[in-house]
């Protein structure tokens, strides 16, 4: 398929024709198309009330391959899965929380898997499609040190305004601890997050204005031999 | 792991890098692929027709055939693809069970075909998604129950080993195991037949002499009459108590309802000859020789209808008794009704409330004997309502009945579904089980020696140690012992614990070190500690030795600033109790460690205790690394460091 310009795409599914958006190719559908037990897609009440599925199309294979780092082979080992578990294109919070919270039987996932949908949904419209989620995972898989770093920060900034507060720091730990679950090795205090989210501030932050820029992040990272390895680790996950 | 899920892995590696900036220990080592393939897809031949798939669907699953390395015995060379000799339909499931995550049973196969193709290919049944289960439990259980019938029919043959009172039992139950139980059966249904036909004839008026008036024929031939009773009664008891003997629980055998009427049959006669000239109880007596007719229930052994409509009625019991009780009140109310419409009238035969009674009753279920009829006209208004109602409530019951009696009839075979509703919950417990066996399979594999993190730790500083016997040997194990993709979800899990700085434990560890931690609020630490030495759990070899009870004390005050903790008492035992545990798995060298090499511990426990407090759940590099003193105390320290 030719890949597209990103003007309105006129490709109707089945009758229910509405509104066509022209970022994506938008095609409603007939709800009993697809029908899945754990993945509904995006639910849409149309115009005259019938509940339709929404199905997205990702844009074509070379668009991605310039927009992100991956390699053709890459993005449709990534696409094939993404669609075996999102048959509608675009996966909501729901099931990312789902899916997410099959790693990790043991805690409760769903903080975390919230704040990862938060900083996966960068068009912040409630879903992530197909290519937010690779833009996502291009960053952090083939993004140079300073992007990771970046999206790293971007994670903890819960309300994106540019610095990491003390609670945004201890709301992100609490999440990771929850991950935990209750059964650990030494038995799990409830201010073990606090004293975490502490001690990476005394680490951070440097003026000790009591919140963490960008820049002291950047800087006290990278001068941490620790973080700077274990960043690259996971590089070769595809 | 789901099928789907599976494919989502890479993407939660990738998010672990979330957790990267905030950990405070170096992460272990991503388990590498050795021998990396693109994802490829490979071609199964089954009896000639060829399916493919990628080699990533089949290896979601690892414990089946397709998923293991056990499908490399069906390799064909020259060929290049995996050649199945087994049936093509079924493998359309089976194979769609890798690809989508659930197995479904088509209803057309049979169920012994596909128990063995699931058998073969290495898939448990219960499994089989909810759509489908209900459908292949009840053909399993009919299939189970046929075969049951013809080896029941088989068992009949005669096993050499009875002893004679289970021949006797196994006679009575069964008349056509022997020709002498034959004899048996229809000697005792002869002569219940004769005593219940003696008891209606002996009613029956006989000739009488002409000055006489009619006497009935009991009168007449009471001899006769008397010694036919003690006949029938004599072979009851002697049957009776043959039953007793044989029966296997003599208890169970005097409760059953059989038993009962047996005994209720031939009762009467017994009491009657103990009183017989007394003349105060002749008349309780002479109601006794009612009991008699119970004889004919001792015909329901004799057939299999009448004990199915004894069982169906049993079964029956509440939807009989709901109706009984609606009868009840809708005649209650006719009756007062009836009652006070009549009240009126002169020579009312409507005396009372109950007498209406009877009148309600005839006239519902529309009997209309007439011996007592309204006159007024409010009576004959009311009358028509209640006979016209009484067609309705009596009409209702009957459908009711019958579709229990076939209700019950098909619930005789569901109450083996009901034995399975606890297979159900079996087969949820199997399930989860599998399922959530990847937490439990992390802390396996965390317990059974963590050779995995131990060699990807190991091979950046110990590389030179290792001799590529044992290198190699180490590998192979760590292939065999778990799928890539479990590794990979066990080495992520392990980031968690690192940037935590806690660790997974199952329920009962979990407990333990919380008692534990209950226990360390004692002051006197040292009796606490033999106490808790006692305590070595199997489950959690986490215990250490006496000898670091001197040294925790002040370095653990010492120490304890880096984490900051609020230096509370009972916190500063908390991590105390930490300290006291040496986190050791089970693996020989830390085994041979504990019982071999005491004091280099003890000199060392300077760098572990601080190693420890700060940390206190470093994993298995303490094994590795004292399994090879030579490489250098130092050494050895900086590795417990750094994979703390």
């Amino acid at each position: 398929m030719a890949p597209a310009p990103r003007s309105i795409k006129a490709s109707v599914c089945v009758a229910h024709l509405h509104i066509i958006t022209p970022e994506y190719h938008i095609l409603y559908t007939d709800h009993t198309a697809l029908l899945r037990s754990h993945q509904q897609g995006i639910n849409s009440v149309t115009d005259d009330g019938e509940l339709s599925t929404v199905c997205y199309r990702p844009e074509g294979l070379d668009h991605l391959m310039q927009q992100t780092n991956f390699s053709k082979k890459e993005l449709q080992i990534l696409y094939r899965g993404f669609k075996s578990e999102c048959p509608s294109g675009a996966v909501n919070e729901e099931t990312f929380k789902n899916i997410y919270s099959q790693f990790f039987p043991q805690g409760d996932s769903s903080m975390y898997a919230h704040f990862l949908f938060e900083a996966f949904d960068t068009k912040n419209n409630g879903s992530i499609s197909f290519e937010d989620f690779v833009m996502g995972l291009s960053i952090i898989l083939r993004g140079s040190i300073t992007d990771k770093l970046n999206w790293a920060f971007n994670l903890y900034d819960l309300n994106k305004d540019g610095c990491i507060t003390k609670e945004e720091m201890t709301d992100i730990m609490r999440s990771i601890y929850d991950m935990m679950g209750k059964y650990t090795y030494p038995c799990m205090k409830d201010s073990a997050p606090k004293e975490h989210a502490d001690n990476f501030f005394r680490k951070m932050d440097k003026n000790n204005d009591g919140v963490v820029t960008i820049e002291e992040f950047l800087e006290t990272c990278q001068k941490d031999e620790n973080i700077m390895q274990s960043m690259h680790m996971f590089d070769n996950v595809i | 792991m789901a099928a789907g899920v599976a494919a989502w892995l890479p993407f939660a590696r990738a998010a672990a890098i979330g957790w990267m900036p905030v950990a405070n220990l170096p992460m272990p080592v991503a388990p590498t692929e050795k021998n990396k393939r693109q994802d490829e897809l490979i071609i199964l031949n089954v009896s000639g027709r060829r399916f493919q798939t990628w080699r990533n669907t089949l290896d979601r699953y690892p414990d089946t055939l397709l998923g293991s390395s056990e499908k490399e015995f069906f390799y064909n060379e020259e060929t290049k693809e995996y050649f199945f000799d087994r049936d093509p339909d079924v493998f359309r499931s089976v194979l769609n069970f890798y690809r989508t995550g659930k197995l479904h049973y088509p209803r057309y196969e049979c169920i012994s075909s596909y128990d063995e193709e699931l058998a073969f290919f290495g898939i448990i049944p219960e499994i089989i998604g909810d759509c489908c289960y209900e459908e292949y439990k009840d053909r399993k259980r009919e299939n189970a129950e046929r075969l049951m019938d013809d080896q029941e029919d088989n068992k009949d043959s005669k096993l050499p080993n009875m002893t004679f009172r289970e021949t006797m039992w196994r006679a009575f139950e069964n008349p056509h195991t022997s020709t002498m139980a034959l004899v048996f059966y229809y000697v005792t249904g002869f002569f219940i037949a004769i005593s219940v036909i003696t008891n209606v004839v002996e009613t029956v008026p006989c000739g009488s002499a002409p000055n006489q008036k009619e006497v009935p024929c009991g009168e007449r031939y009471t001899v006769a009459f008397f010694c036919m009773d003690t006949a029938c009664v004599m072979i009851f008891t002697v049957e009776y108590l043959m039953r007793l003997f044989a029966a296997p629980s003599r208890y169970r055998f005097m409760r059953s309802v059989m038993s009962i009427i047996d005994v209720v049959a031939i009762l009467p006669y017994y009491i009657g000859l103990v009183m017989t000239d007394n003349e105060d109880v002749s008349g309780a007596f002479v109601t006794l020789r009612v009991f008699r007719v119970f004889r004919i229930f001792k015909f329901s052994r004799h057939s299999q209808g009448l004990r199915i409509l004894g069982y169906t009625l049993k079964s029956c019991a509440s939807e009989l008794g709901f109706l009984l009780f609606s009868l009840t009140m809708a005649i209650i109310i006719f009756a007062t009704v009836m009652f006070y419409a009549e009240k009126g009238s002169s020579s009312s035969k409507f005396t009372s409330i109950p007498a209406s009674f009877w009148y309600t009753i005839v006239t519902m279920t529309t009997l209309g004997y007439g011996d007592m009829v309204p006159k007024t006209i409010a009576g004959k208004i009311f009358g028509s309502i209640c006979s016209l109602s009484g067609v309705l409530v009596i009409a209702l019951p009957v459908p009711v009945i019958v579709s229990n009696f076939s209700r019950i009839y098909h619930q005789n075979q569901r109450a083996d579904k009901r034995r399975a509703q606890k297979v159900q919950k079996a087969r949820l417990a199997r399930i989860r089980i599998s399922k959530t066996g990847s937490s439990s399979a992390f802390l396996h594999s965390k317990r059974n020696g963590l050779f995995n993190e131990a060699l990807e730790l190991t091979q950046l500083p110990y590389k030179m140690n290792f001799s590529d016997q044992s290198s190699i040997e180490e590998e192979q194990r760590l292939s065999k012992s778990t799928s890539l993709l479990e590794s990979q979800h066990h080495h992520l899990l392990h980031c968690l614990e690192k940037t935590t700085n806690h660790e997974f434990v199952d329920e009962q560890c979990y407990q333990q070190s919380y008692l534990e931690a209950g226990l360390q609020t004692y002051p006197s630490r040292s009796p606490s500690l033999s106490s808790q030495d006692g305590v070595t759990g199997t489950c959690c070899t986490r215990r250490s030795k006496k000898r670091h009870t001197p040294l925790p004390n002040a370095s653990a005050q010492a120490h304890m600033h880096p984490l900051t903790h609020p230096h509370a008492h009972q916190q500063g035992l908390q991590e105390l109790s930490t300290i006291h545990i040496q986190p050791l798995s089970t693996s020989r060298s830390s085994l041979n460690m504990r019982v071999d090499e005491p004091a280099p511990l003890n000199c060392q426990s300077g760098q572990i205790t601080t190693a420890i407090i700060s940390i206190p759940t470093p994993p298995a590099t303490t094994p590795e690394g004292d399994a090879h003193p030579p490489a250098g105390p130092a050494h050895q320290n900086v590795v417990k460091v750094s994979a703390l």
